[in-house]
């Protein structure tokens, strides 16, 4: 059971004076404390957490009120420094706070600590953290998932509320599956990244990771909306806290392509018995085919390391972050601070996309990659011409082991196969815990038509209750 | 077939400003033509009268007013982490020998 009561509980109870944010701030030090060989986390922001605390207890009013939570390290938080788990950019301190942080902090939250993550959210096990390895809350011998895995894993070991996260191929939903809690990617502009480190802006998007569908709900519908500073911004379409839809007659399919080849067996049998109890509950259940979701790992591994390496390239050795002090000029001083700063996996992404923009190569990479996801993206609106939402799982297996897929980069990226095609569409995805295999936590995933994020997650809601 | 060879990946170090040691060329230049030989099925897709996708949810050339907001940003909060300032400004290497 978790110590922590229900998001909308908490700062109720926070509000009437009957629980202090100072003390909740304490307890969920303390569990991190307590937690710590999990590595899930690279730093707190104590200080900062217990004077904001000291000032909510004063005056505790929001929707967010004392509840304490984790940022993933890819997001600028004041009270610690913001390293996106990379070493190019240990020691940076935020000037400013993401907008999502500003949000959430407006409604009376409080940031306690960082969690880790691949260096730059490029992986799917945070084994390419600069720093170090997250351990799977379910056995230290496997990886938590990533790029999220540090915040999965957190609020999986109980250590705050809830834990935010960014999903650009995958990496809140794949976490959520491998550790065992709910994690929400939303529609594709809903929520600003304004002060998050930017890893492929055509598919980044940030997200909460909880333990509970109303908890995502809550801190959704407080992190959506438009800021001014994110100029690929949609439109708040309803509250997302508006959970009470029918689940009868509502028509999900699953996906075709993802319930053959390559599949986990006892995955596949899951995924069937999770879909049977929503079809015994009134929905109904089709089999639907995308078939050009097979190419979609294809097309994000060109489009994801051409804007990594776009989005990577302010990253010189002479605005922040490391610098090599005895290069001979500045073009000595930009190649010896990125090739010693940046990690292995974020020099493999810059080449890759390097090349796929390279004259001569971009039209047999990245545009013929930019047109396949219009083929896709077409499949993904035939489909939600026939039915309501998509259902599929989440990950080909459970958690690997670590180390499992270090030397083989390509390997590593298959863990991605069932997450990408949402990410280049654009519409709204979550994983929901859906049982264990083995010991192992497995997810299901449900996916909806963009702008849906509220129809999407009442249908979860309801999920929830009957995969429990 | 994509093959990179120790030249084709020390000119993409050239392009990409990154210096690497003579084992991660050897490695990467057998890691980028396997992830480019993966990727190399989408030539095969049949893409006749479709479009590249740039934006997902159709947005066009979204415009603000070009005025000044003041977010209470101080100079000094935003060179903080610079390597080497002078004069509030950014100090780099020599460019022009």
């Amino acid at each position: 059971m978790s110590q922590w009561l229900p998001i909308a509980d908490i700062a109720a109870k926070v509000q009437s004076g009957d629980l202090k944010a100072s003390d909740l701030v304490e307890q969920s030090l303390k569990t991190i404390e307590a937690k710590k060989d999990f590595d899930s986390i690279i730093v707190t922001t104590a200080d900062r957490a217990r004077e904001r605390a000291k000032l909510i207890d004063k005056n505790p009013k929001g929707r967010l009120a004392g509840v304490p939570f984790i940022a993933k390290d890819n997001f600028l938080v004041f009270g610690a420094d913001t390293t996106a788990a990379s070493n190019i950019l240990r020691g940076f301190e935020a000037p400013y706070q993401a907008t999502a942080i500003e949000k959430l902090e407006a409604e009376g939250a409080i940031c306690v600590a960082k969690a880790n993550l691949d260096a730059f959210a490029h992986g799917g096990s945070t084994e390419n953290s600069d720093f170090f390895t997250t351990k799977n809350p379910h056995d230290t011998t496997r990886v938590p998932g990533g790029s999220s895995g540090g915040s999965a894993a957190a609020v999986v070991l109980d250590l705050a509320p809830f834990a935010l996260g960014t999903d650009t191929g995958g990496s809140i939903r794949q976490p959520a599956s491998f550790s065992g809690c709910v994690g929400y990617k939303p529609t594709y502009g809903l929520v600003s990244r304004s002060g998050v480190v930017a890893m492929a802006s055509s598919t980044d998007v940030i997200g909460p990771l909880t333990r509970t569908v109303e908890d995502t709900a809550l801190v959704l519908d407080v992190m959506a909306g438009k800021d001014g500073l994110d100029s690929t911004m949609i439109d708040r379409q309803s509250d997302y806290t508006e959970l009470k839809d029918d689940l009868k007659g509502k028509m999900i399919g699953l996906i075709k392509e993802y319930m053959s080849e390559g599949l986990d067996a006892d995955i596949k049998k899951a995924t069937e018995g999770s879909v049977e109890k929503l079809k015994k509950a009134g929905a109904e259940i089709v089999e639907i085919s995308l078939p050009s979701i097979p190419m979609a790992l294809a097309v994000y591994y060109v489009l994801c390391p051409a804007e990594v390496s776009s989005n990577l390239s302010r990253y010189d050795g002479q605005r922040y972050g490391y610098t090599q002090k005895d290069a001979k000029d500045l073009e000595a001083s930009y190649k010896g601070s990125r090739g010693h700063g940046f990690g292995k996996e974020a020099k493999r992404r810059i080449m890759i996309g390097t090349y796929v923009l390279s004259s001569g190569y971009y039209d047999a990479y990245y545009k013929q990659a930019q047109t396949v996801r219009t083929k896709l993206i077409n499949e993904f609106k035939d489909a939600f011409k026939k039915v309501d939402f998509l259902a599929g799982p989440v990950t080909p297996t459970t958690a690997f082991k670590i180390g499992a897929n270090v030397n083989n980069p390509l390997q590593m990226y298959m863990s991605d196969i069932m997450t990408v095609a949402v990410n280049l569409a654009g519409v709204p995805a979550i994983s929901l815990p859906a049982g264990e295999i083995k010991g192992l936590p497995v997810g299901l995933q449900l996916i909806a038509p963009q702008k849906a994020d509220r129809e999407l997650l009442a249908l979860s809601k309801r999920a929830e209750e009957l995969l429990a | 077939m994509a093959k990179l060879s120790r030249e084709d990946v020390l000119k993409l170090a050239q392009l990409a400003r990154l210096d690497l040691s003579d084992a991660e060329v050897k490695e990467y230049s057998q890691e980028l033509s396997e992830i480019l030989q993966y990727v190399e099925q989408l030539g095969e897709v049949d893409v006749s009268g479709l479009k590249p996708t740039n934006q997902v949810t159709g947005l066009e050339n979204v415009t603000r007013e070009d005025e000044i907001k003041d977010y209470g940003y101080k100079t000094e909060d935003l060179l903080k982490n610079l390597p080497a300032t002078k004069d509030g400004q950014i100090k780099v290497k020599r460019m022009l020998g």
